[in-house]
């Protein structure tokens, strides 16, 4: 042990990890292609431990990122090599809930869906709803600015959070935000949100809760062409219509999630749309004739309509198990999430379509179809030679399609160290370097999660099959 | 007094490289904002307009930072479209980027959220006279730094803002107020507390002192009358209904802050909890509280330093508006190094009005 660890120990005497096989489920995420060997972790407890472990790693220069569940696609929390990872999973309590005020104040480490169920005795909940909420930490929905199914009507995490007390780059704490959802001033907590950890870690979170809608009006339409669900889409928002949400499953997705869960979706369908009001009841039931009319005349051959919420739960946990499902079809898949204007969707989907021929490789379609949040699969074999970088390159040129259409190269993944080298084809050399300024205003050393989202940086770590599964000791079903 | 009128964004470029001191202004609806002092240019951005890309099926519209809400709004209400922020000063020749430079949302704003909710590009010119784009164009993106949402509120002080991409949505088909009074304050803000929480979507749920509620209903003319009906249920009494075009007159005035009278215009940010001592405080100004208790406009007639003490007292922040003052900014700013480490990222030179912190 060097000097500067045995330091570390005496900071974290019950939370410091660092002997191999204590560090081997933090080398990696959910972007699972990726893996680095940190060269400890650390498990502060609180705010002022972590702190400490930010000051720490200032003084001896060593790079670290924060983490929760590491649930990112996008190698968002992937350590650095011979850094540190700074765990929040301890860091994992509600401080205060206020249902009269309607906010909630967490630590990083608290679970996305228990804020939910924290709050529903009051009738409140919190909208970001990304599918990994289950298990998603708070702390990293707001380094990575996370989505959902329901963004087009609510708005993503930022939309979210009120405020936030930070640990800075230089170990100083920092309060941004205000419990108002007004401010005055530069809206600084705006830039915080979404900056994927390089600009500080956040340890107390305060966010606003919403009550819960009076009533739902769920609908499953099926279409034989994956074109008809997209104009349908059009026709809804062309009729008026605000839907809490609008998901496509093309039939690969819908093949797996029924394998997955069952929900009961109609197998043979080439595209399910799901459409979601939401709101008083006069005014869903209201809305509800008139989504009928719009779905009726769209070419859908089966129409269900969710009759009570254990139907409307069924309908939903396909749709949400869709990601994890895609790995019963294939041993690995990337995960992608450009966005596209919603009129270039059909365009977008046939392109992907045509790309997915020309590689070889499978890839299922599952999209936040309301706000045009794309989420091509990418199927592929991580032990065949050469499968993955050819998975890489079709995900490559789906994200430049992306952009090219006039979207993002990501919806609410983030970018992480997945999307960094496409950076550029999204924002100019300028755009980037009045980020990196900022970047090293706060972080001169740029310590904090390194080589994640700007072009260039550190090496990309080294990827393939796992070490264990390389020597046989693990198996992939 | 020395103004410049850019044209283009490269105009805007070499402006700032070219003078040590500047102040971005749009419409002059909001003069404690946009009064150059002693050693500044004034960039007018007025002729810096016009919509560059709107398409009514992406719910996304881009334009100019100089172009006046009212042409944005005629472009938009003409698709059935608005912004859902509901930004003041329409009729007095706003422009979207001072309504985003000052950070301002109207009482419509407590249905979707406020200008932070909406915006989703910018395009500006940083201290450097570098033109920088950060955001996108469609309704959802997570890419890069979030410097649209920096630019709220931010008074010119980090760029001079030359274009910019807001997500709109269809306005409500049909819309409904309820005013309703109550025998005290604390029955109000009860009342307010309750409807907060409750499922009713409210387009406005706005307190106006002393004692009365405000509420605007939307969506499907069909299910109104039931919503109206479900509300005053709701609410245990009956309230004066105000329909169709006297309706939208009645919002058109609120939303533009027309009643005010007199005095500095001003803006407060604060929750629902600090009402009551407020309402001790603030005597006889005019004023408003809208969406729910979380943004108070009001005229104060007295000297500005009494306004001060009593928000930083009850640790509120505030924003003059109109009325001429050194500084806008009153009350609570407990900016600390964060914001100036960002500030000094894009303007290392210190060209852009600043408002620091006077304590």
């Amino acid at each position: 042990m060097t000097p500067a660890l045995r330091e570390l120990e005496i900071l974290f005497p019950k939370g410091l990890l660092h002997r191999p096989g204590e560090l081997a489920p933090y080398e990696s995420d959910a972007l699972t292609a990726f893996r680095a060997r940190p060269l400890a972790v650390v498990l502060p407890e609180s705010h002022e431990e972590v702190v400490a472990a930010v000051r720490w790693c200032q003084k001896h220069r060593i790079p670290y990122v924060a983490r929760g569940s590491g649930t990112s696609l996008s190698g968002g929390s992937l350590p650095v090599e011979g850094g540190i990872v700074i765990a929040l999973n301890r860091m994992n309590r509600l401080l205060r809930l206020d249902p009269k005020e309607r906010t909630a104040v967490v630590q990083p480490g608290f679970i996305n869906l228990q804020v939910s169920l924290a709050a529903a005795p009051y009738g409140l909940y919190y909208a970001p709803d990304p599918s990994s909420q289950p298990v998603s930490t708070i702390g990293g929905n707001l380094a990575f600015n996370s989505g959902g199914a329901h963004c087009l009507k609510y708005g993503m995490t930022s939309n979210h959070v009120l405020g936030a007390k930070v640990v800075l780059p230089d170990g100083e704490t920092a309060s941004l935000g205000s419990e108002s959802l007004e401010g005055v001033g530069p809206d600084w907590l705006g830039l915080f949100v979404g900056s994927e950890g390089l600009l500080g870690i956040a340890t107390e979170v305060t966010l606003r809760l919403l009550p819960k809608p009076e009533a739902y009006h769920t609908v499953l339409a099926a279409y034989d062409t994956l074109e008809k669900a997209g104009e349908a889409v059009a026709a809804v928002v062309a009729s008026g219509i605000l839907p809490g949400a609008m998901e496509i499953m093309d039939s690969l997705a819908i093949e797996a999630a029924e394998a997955a869960v069952g929900a009961g979706y109609p197998r043979e369908a080439r595209a399910l749309l799901i459409v979601e009001l939401e709101g008083e009841a006069p005014e869903v039931e209201a809305e509800a004739h008139h989504l009928e009319q719009v779905i009726r005349s769209s070419g859908a051959y089966e129409v269900r309509v969710a009759q009570s919420e254990a139907e409307r739960m069924k309908i939903w946990k396909g749709r949400k198990a869709a990601f994890s499902a895609v790995g019963r079809l294939s041993p690995d898949y990337i995960v992608q999430d450009g966005v596209v204007p919603r009129s270039k969707l059909g365009q977008a989907l046939a392109e992907i379509e045509r790309l997915s021929e020309r590689y070889g490789l499978r890839v299922a379609n599952v999209f936040h179809a309301g706000d045009g949040n794309l989420h091509p699969l990418i199927l592929y074999n991580g032990r065949v030679p050469g499968e993955l970088e050819r998975a890489e390159e079709l995900a490559g040129e789906i994200l430049r399609l992306c952009v090219a259409l006039g979207g993002s190269i990501t919806g609410e993944h983030g970018v992480g160290m997945e999307k960094r080298a496409y950076m550029p084809e999204m924002f100019s050399p300028t755009d980037l370097e009045a980020m990196r300024r900022i970047r090293q205003a706060l972080d001169p050393l740029e310590l904090s999660n390194r080589g994640k989202m700007f072009p260039g940086g550190e090496p990309r770590p080294p990827s393939g099959p796992h070490p264990l599964e390389r020597a046989g000791v693990i198996v992939r079903e | 007094m020395n103004s410049l009128r850019p044209t283009h964004p490269k105009e805007v470029q070499e402006a700032v490289r070219s003078h040590p001191r500047l102040l971005p202004r749009g419409g002059g609806s909001k003069p404690a904002l946009s009064s150059p002092k002693e050693g500044q240019v004034a960039l007018e951005l007025t002729g810096l307009s016009g919509v560059l890309e709107y398409n009514p099926g992406e719910y996304v519209v881009v334009a100019r930072a100089g172009t006046a809400l009212a042409e944005l709004e005629a472009l938009l209400r003409a698709h059935g479209q608005y912004l859902p922020f509901d930004p003041p000063f329409v009729g007095q020749g706003a422009t979207l980027g001072g309504t985003v430079a000052a950070g301002l949302s109207g009482p419509m704003r407590n249905r979707y959220g406020g200008v932070r909710d909406f915006i989703l590009g910018v395009e500006f010119v940083d201290g450097l006279g570098n033109l920088v784009r950060g955001g996108g164009k469609v309704v959802k993106n997570a890419a890069g730094f979030d410097l649209p949402k920096l630019m709220v509120g931010s008074l010119g002080r980090l760029g001079v803002l030359t274009e910019l991409a807001f997500k709109v949505f269809p306005y409500p088909k049909a819309t409904a107020t309820l005013k309703v009074a109550f025998p005290n304050l604390g029955e109000a803000l009860e009342a307010l507390y309750r409807l907060a929480a409750s499922p009713i979507e409210l387009y406005a749920l706005d307190l106006v002192p002393p004692n009365s509620l405000v509420l605007r209903l939307g969506g499907l003319p069909e299910a109104l009358p039931a919503r109206l009906e479900r509300l005053e249920g709701f609410l245990g009494r009956r309230g004066e209904r105000l329909q169709e075009e006297a309706e939208k007159a009645y919002w058109e005035g609120v939303r533009d802050l027309r009643d005010f009278g007199e005095g500095y215009l001003v803006k407060v940010a604060l929750t629902p909890r600090h009402i009551p001592a407020l309402e001790a405080r603030l005597g006889a100004a005019p004023r408003r509280y809208m969406s729910a208790g979380h943004l108070l406009y009001l005229a104060w007639s007295g000297p500005v330093e009494a306004l001060d003490e009593a928000l930083r007292a009850e640790g509120l922040p505030g924003l003059i508006l109109r009325g001429v003052v050194a500084n806008p900014r009153i009350g609570l700013n407990s900016e600390g190094t964060f914001g100036l480490k960002v500030t000094a990222a894009l303007d290392p030179e210190g060209r852009f009005e600043r408002y620091a912190a006077p304590n």
